[in-house]
């Protein structure tokens, strides 16, 4: 549907001068916002980082306060992706590949942590694992720390990316229905098999757009991840919360150092998102989705 | 023995299909759901309720943290209007116009989603303060952003404006243009063409994305804090007194606040859900 009316845009008679000058007004008015809104933010941290040369900003991203934020980060968010991707694989084959009652409600469920706010989201896991926490007085007598240290975080980051992957892959599987995971059962095909030889390569393109999404949240996480954190130098200071502590201390340029490089991933992820938007795959997958609905 | 009741049971509540690992799935599903998600969540809600309702009230109800809900709300609500109008230009622009540079505007959109809150903060406080590349030029004219409500704001029509424009886009580019050529060839005035044609159509899909924006203000935090200037009273949002309340080892005083806002937030939703429900329903319009 979407590229018959491309194409039909495409043929469709020039339009009269006053049209054409309104078209024009609105297209700069877009991209100036755009530009003041979205690339200016954008470009002053760049600018900020690079202020007082290249040799401060490499010697600021050197410092082992920002070494180690980049260690814990890539360590939480290689923890917390793989297991939303999967709680999303798994979900997504009950919820697309079965029916059940209860249903809806799972799904909505499922959505939970889209609604609330990150600094409630850690406060949840403080209630829980903290010292007055349910299970506080039980970790502290086996002096095991979840709150204030590397598993809060990683909790937290798994909380605020949960939906992430499931969102992707339920609406996705709904559309293209069964019969080719049926036909393989029916031919003998191990349960093993029907996932990876069948579901895995059919869903490969959204499963990687969901994981991508994670990655990027689980990487800039900040409001979460704060409240648990308790900001303990070289031990619980993720990259985010180093550029938080630098900015605070007044020293800007090395918080603008490690929040380039977090700037730089964010625009990592816009490319890799837009890139998986314009395969072909991805739109064919798309597209039919949009016509068994 | 225990299998066959185990099926049986099943049975009951699921329809017969021939494929496998709907134990496995679903079983992993609840138990990482309620790990992660429900327990967390039944945890704070009891534990406002554990002084009663009283305490609970109380918590809530002095003067600072009244304030502090009263700005989040105001700003976020603000937000949402300002998302809402400059979101659904865009959208109407990247679905609609063919013009270089499209593309990237396009993936530039989603640019709040992916930047860390923390780095959006840092850099919109620079930006607007008084010596920032913006700030120089608006503070000789009285206008004050940065350390006012002008600058919640701000961070929050930030992270909001991607909501609008993806809940937008895809309907402006559903709506089939020989509705707009019918009505024009009727003898529509290109402002009836807008309310009657296009506004209808793509009103459910407007609420939806403000609804979502707005969620998404009143709970945001790292990018509003460093822009905000936390006065209590004035610029201090509930996402930051919870945290305050927190270090300060007021539980109690912070699950209240936390509770108040996931009420809110989903009887919002809700409210939204319903009305975009109706309009779908009597438009008779799918988004």
């Amino acid at each position: 549907m979407r590229h018959l009316i491309r194409l039909r845009a495409k043929i469709e008679r020039k339009p009269s001068l006053p049209a054409r000058t309104a078209r024009l007004a609105l297209v700069i008015a877009a991209i100036a916002f755009v530009s003041l809104f979205l690339v200016l933010p954008l470009a002053s941290v760049f600018a900020q980082a690079f202020s007082q040369g290249w040799r401060v900003y490499l010697a600021a991203i050197h410092t082992g306060e920002i070494v180690d934020a980049l260690k814990l980060t890539g360590l939480v968010a290689a923890i917390a992706v793989p297991l939303n991707v999967v709680f999303g694989i798994a979900s997504s084959w009950a919820i697309a590949r079965f029916d059940f009652i209860g249903k809806k409600l799972l799904v909505s469920l499922i959505d939970i942590p889209l609604a609330v706010s990150p600094v409630v989201a850690g406060m949840m896991y403080v209630e829980v694992f903290g010292l007055h926490g349910w299970f506080g007085s039980w970790l502290s007598n086996h002096n095991l720390h979840v709150i204030f240290a590397v598993p809060g975080i990683v909790l937290a980051t798994i909380f605020v990316t949960f939906p992430f992957v499931a969102r992707e892959l339920i609406p996705f599987m709904q559309a293209q229905g069964s019969d080719e995971e049926q036909a393989a059962v029916v031919l003998g095909a191990r349960p093993f098999s029907v996932f990876w030889r069948v579901t895995l390569p059919n869903i490969k393109w959204p499963l990687l757009y969901g994981t991508i999404l994670a990655a990027a949240r689980s990487i800039g996480e900040f409001g979460a991840v704060s409240v648990v954190s308790g900001h303990i130098r070289g031990r619980t200071v993720t990259m985010p919360l180093a550029v938080e502590m630098l900015y605070n201390e007044f020293n800007f340029t090395a918080a603008f150092a490690a929040a380039s490089l977090l700037s730089f991933a964010a625009v990592i992820t816009l490319i890799v998102k837009k890139a998986i938007e314009l395969s072909t795959e991805y739109q064919r997958s798309k597209a039919e989705q949009g016509s068994n609905e | 023995m225990p299998s066959r009741k185990l099926k049986q049971w099943t049975r009951s509540f699921k329809q017969a299909s021939p494929l496998p690992g709907f134990g496995l799935s679903l079983g992993y599903t609840l138990f990482f759901l309620t790990g992660i998600v429900l327990l967390p969540l039944a945890a704070t809600v009891l534990r406002s309720l554990h002084g009663g309702s009283a305490e609970f009230l109380h918590a809530i109800s002095t003067p600072r943290v009244a304030a502090a809900c009263r700005v989040t709300l105001e700003s976020a609500l603000i937000a949402s209007v300002l998302s809402a109008s400059y979101g659904f230009l865009i959208a109407w622009v990247l679905a609609r116009y063919d013009f270089p540079g499209r593309r990237i505007v396009d993936a530039l959109i989603d640019l709040p989603f992916a930047l860390p809150t923390a780095v959006a903060g840092i850099a919109l406080t620079t930006l607007y303060a008084q010596n920032g590349w913006l700030g120089r030029y608006l503070e000789p004219h009285g206008i004050h952003i940065v350390f006012t409500q002008a600058g919640i704001v701000l961070a929050m029509s930030f992270v909001g404006l991607p909501f609008v424009v993806r809940s937008v886009q895809p309907v402006l580019e559903e709506i089939d243009p020989a509705m707009e050529e019918a009505a024009e060839s009727l003898g529509a005035s290109n402002w009836q063409i807008f309310s009657r044609v296009l506004a209808p159509a793509s009103f459910p899909a407007l609420v939806t994305g403000s609804a979502l924006a707005f969620a998404r203000a009143a709970g945001e935090y790292g990018s509003v804090i460093f822009i905000a200037g936390n006065m209590p009273m004035k610029t201090e949002i509930g996402a930051l007194l919870i945290v305050t309340k927190l270090e300060e080892y007021d539980n109690v005083g912070a699950s209240a606040i936390a509770v108040a806002m996931l009420g809110l937030s989903f009887v919002v939703m809700l409210a939204l859900n319903l009305l975009q429900w109706k309009l779908q329903s009597r438009n008779g319009v799918r988004s």
